[in-house]
């Protein structure tokens, strides 16, 4: 008889100990997710700050806006052809 | 006697009552097993359909770079605005401060939900501005949601238009090389199972059905640079010559690379819709023309393989004119007494038909073949033309000794370019290709000996005898070929004219392969060493200079170094 008491009284122990391992398993599982989705929107949004670096850069470079820059604002010049030394051909 | 009968009364109503409750608590469970067991499958699917939802995940189709890594086609995100018009106009105290964030007439989008508010899903505004997107957000609305798109964006603008082309509003390629590679560019949207709460925000991820996987990034060939100057150059001339179109492509010498390949008209790609059709071919790919005396130095090629004449085989022109079944063909003058060089230096028409008229019709074809005319370069361009070169057997008399010159022929700009480089590169042909180490075997279609002897030829058109004086860069020694072919219409040869230059430079070891076309010229000028040579020479001049390509040319330059550190003036 005592057998049988101690057997459930563990086997309930069990029971109460499984549900509350499930209870925390749910929860970090819940916050993991939480933490998932926060990182995966900031990599889209660096991702995106990346794009939108790259064009920025991409215009900034842009030949004729380097080239009108340096005509105008800079009063730079293409030499003369004289004043071109070639060294060691 | 009277209790009896109303004690009876009193527990049948009891029992009535019993058996009204038992009644009652079979059928209740009753249903529940019937929910519970017989429905359950339906009903456990039509519970998770209110909160369990798919959902996919963008992703960003590859960039499109310059062979240096510089960025010519860029997917950045931006939101756009969808309403749920059922639950906006729950509300529609709020829509005037919507309408005023999006710049919109509040009574129009009212009209617009009501018009729609059987639907659950309407677009309001596509593609916002970022600071907008963020606005909209704050107000938090209830039905009004962002959703995430990807924009195209092409920095270098209408100077690589036509090679990169464009794409549609669902981000699928239109025209070039977005429509070419569309389907390595394009990403595939991933999808992922989540619960949404009311108000449809995910509550918890299910699972991941499948991972978005962006797509791949392209490399092309092209130089950025390059291409800007080419443009503008391109441009420039068009303009000034009124003509009504142009193109120029460059190739480097040693791959087949393209290093740039513009064309004008031209057209915006980051406001589609605003092209006419004229501004959007690639010219320089999809249209042919009859080049001239471009392809002089392939009937050379030819007719020195064969042995029908050597470099020192002289020919006499005069009088400048010759009939052939009964038509004329005409020099600009009479160049008199001509060696096989100098019918390339003068751009002899009648020299150079008197000689091919020599060769069977089946070598010179098949040289022309070689030479990779009449066939596609194979870049899979959209629209790309395979020009015209008609099969020897058909060839007349008169058309063998018009083909010799550039006319009953027609190719592409890129064929030219192609060609050009079998002469520069000791007479191995590779395909042109706009992807940056792309596999293009090259393979030996002219005899190296000759094609050294044909690129000697060409460097005296920029001589002092020669046709493409105007083609010259100071420094460095370029050789090409002019070209001026009238347009043919509906009523034989008009006078409208194309004028081209073909050519190489540096000529002791050529690094590039330029060719200049300019469609009608309309003013003083229209022959190609007046029209076109000048365009080379400006776009030859500044890729040389920018590829650091050492000059070949500086003897001059050397004595002048040597008398003074300042140098004289000129």
């Amino acid at each position: 008889m005592t057998d049988r008491l101690i057997l459930l009284i563990l086997v309930l122990l069990a029971d109460v100990g499984s549900a509350l391992g499930v209870v925390y398993t749910r929860h970090e599982a819940r916050q993991l997710a939480v933490q998932l989705s926060a990182l995966e929107s900031q990599h889209d949004a660096s991702v995106a700050e990346w794009s939108r670096l790259q064009l920025e850069q991409a215009t900034l470079a842009d030949a004729g806006q380097v080239e009108g820059m340096a005509r105008d604002k800079l009063q730079m010049q293409q030499p003369d052809q004289v004043k071109i030394l070639v060294v060691n051909p | 006697m009277k209790d009896r009968p109303e004690a009876m009364v009193r527990m049948s109503r009891v029992y009535a009552l019993l058996v009204i409750f038992l009644l009652c608590s079979v059928g209740m469970i009753a249903r529940a097993v019937n929910l519970q067991v017989m429905e359950t499958e339906f009903l456990q699917e039509q519970g998770k359909a209110r909160y369990l939802r798919e959902v996919s995940i963008p992703t960003t189709r590859g960039i499109i770079s310059d062979r240096n890594g510089e960025a010519l086609a860029v997917s950045t995100p931006v939101d756009s605005v969808w309403v749920n018009p059922r639950e906006l106009l729950q509300v529609p105290e709020k829509i005037r401060p919507l309408a005023q964030v999006l710049g919109a007439d509040p009574d129009d989008i009212e009209r617009k939900l009501n018009q729609r508010s059987a639907r659950e899903f309407v677009w309001l505004k596509r593609r916002l501005h970022p600071e907008t997107a963020a606005k909209v957000e704050a107000l938090k609305i209830p039905g009004v949601s962002l959703q995430k798109e990807y924009r195209r964006f092409y920095p270098a603008g209408e100077v690589a238009a036509h090679l990169i082309g464009f794409t549609n509003i669902d981000d699928v390629g239109q025209e070039g090389l977005e429509l070419t590679y569309n389907e390595w560019l394009s990403g595939e949207a991933g999808s992922k199972r989540v619960f949404k709460d009311r108000l449809g925000r995910t509550i918890e991820e299910i699972e991941l059905i499948r991972a978005a996987s962006p797509g791949n990034d392209l490399q092309l060939s092209i130089d950025r640079r390059l291409q800007y100057l080419a443009y503008r150059e391109l441009k420039r001339t068009v303009l000034r010559h009124g003509a009504h179109s142009g193109s120029v492509v460059v190739l480097d010498s040693d791959t087949s690379e393209v290093l740039a390949i513009v064309n004008y008209p031209a057209y915006n790609p980051n406001k589609p819709g605003t092209e006419d059709s004229d501004g959007l071919r690639n010219r320089a790919v999809t249209d042919v023309f009859e080049p001239g005396s471009v392809m002089k130095p392939f009937a050379v090629t030819s007719v020195l393989e064969h042995g029908v004449a050597g470099a020192g085989t002289i020919i006499d022109t005069s009088p400048g004119t010759m009939r052939i079944s009964g038509h004329t063909i005409r020099d600009t003058h009479d160049y008199g007494v001509l060696d096989v060089t100098g019918l390339l230096t003068k751009s002899s028409n009648v020299g150079v038909a008197t000689l091919a008229l020599e060769l069977e019709p089946e070598q010179m074809w098949d040289t022309y073949n070689r030479y990779g005319f009449g066939e596609a370069t194979g870049t899979g361009f959209p629209g790309e033309s395979a020009g015209v070169l008609r099969n020897h057997r058909r060839w007349r008399r008169l058309e063998q000794a018009t083909i010799s010159y550039g006319y009953g022929v027609s190719a592409t700009a890129l064929q030219i370019a192609q060609a050009y480089a079998v002469i520069a590169n000791d007479g191995r042909l590779r395909h042109p290709t706009f992807i940056r180490e792309a596999i293009n075997p090259a393979m030996s279609v002219v005899d190296p000996a000759l094609a050294r002897q044909v690129a000697a030829m060409l460097e005296t058109v920029t001589g002092p005898e020669g046709t493409g004086k105007q083609a010259r860069v100071a420094n460095y020694r370029i050789s090409g070929k002019t070209g001026t072919s009238r347009k043919a219409s509906a009523s034989g040869y008009a006078n409208r004219y194309i004028a081209s230059f073909a050519g190489f430079a540096p000529s002791s070891d050529p690094r590039l392969i330029c060719v200049a076309v300019i469609n009608d010229p309309t003013g003083d000028f229209y022959y190609g060493g007046q029209v076109a040579a000048p365009l080379f020479a400006e776009v030859v001049g500044g890729a040389l200079r920018l590829m650091n390509v050492p000059p070949d040319d500086y003897s001059a330059l050397m004595v002048q170094s040597t008398e003074s550190a300042e140098g004289p003036d000129r």
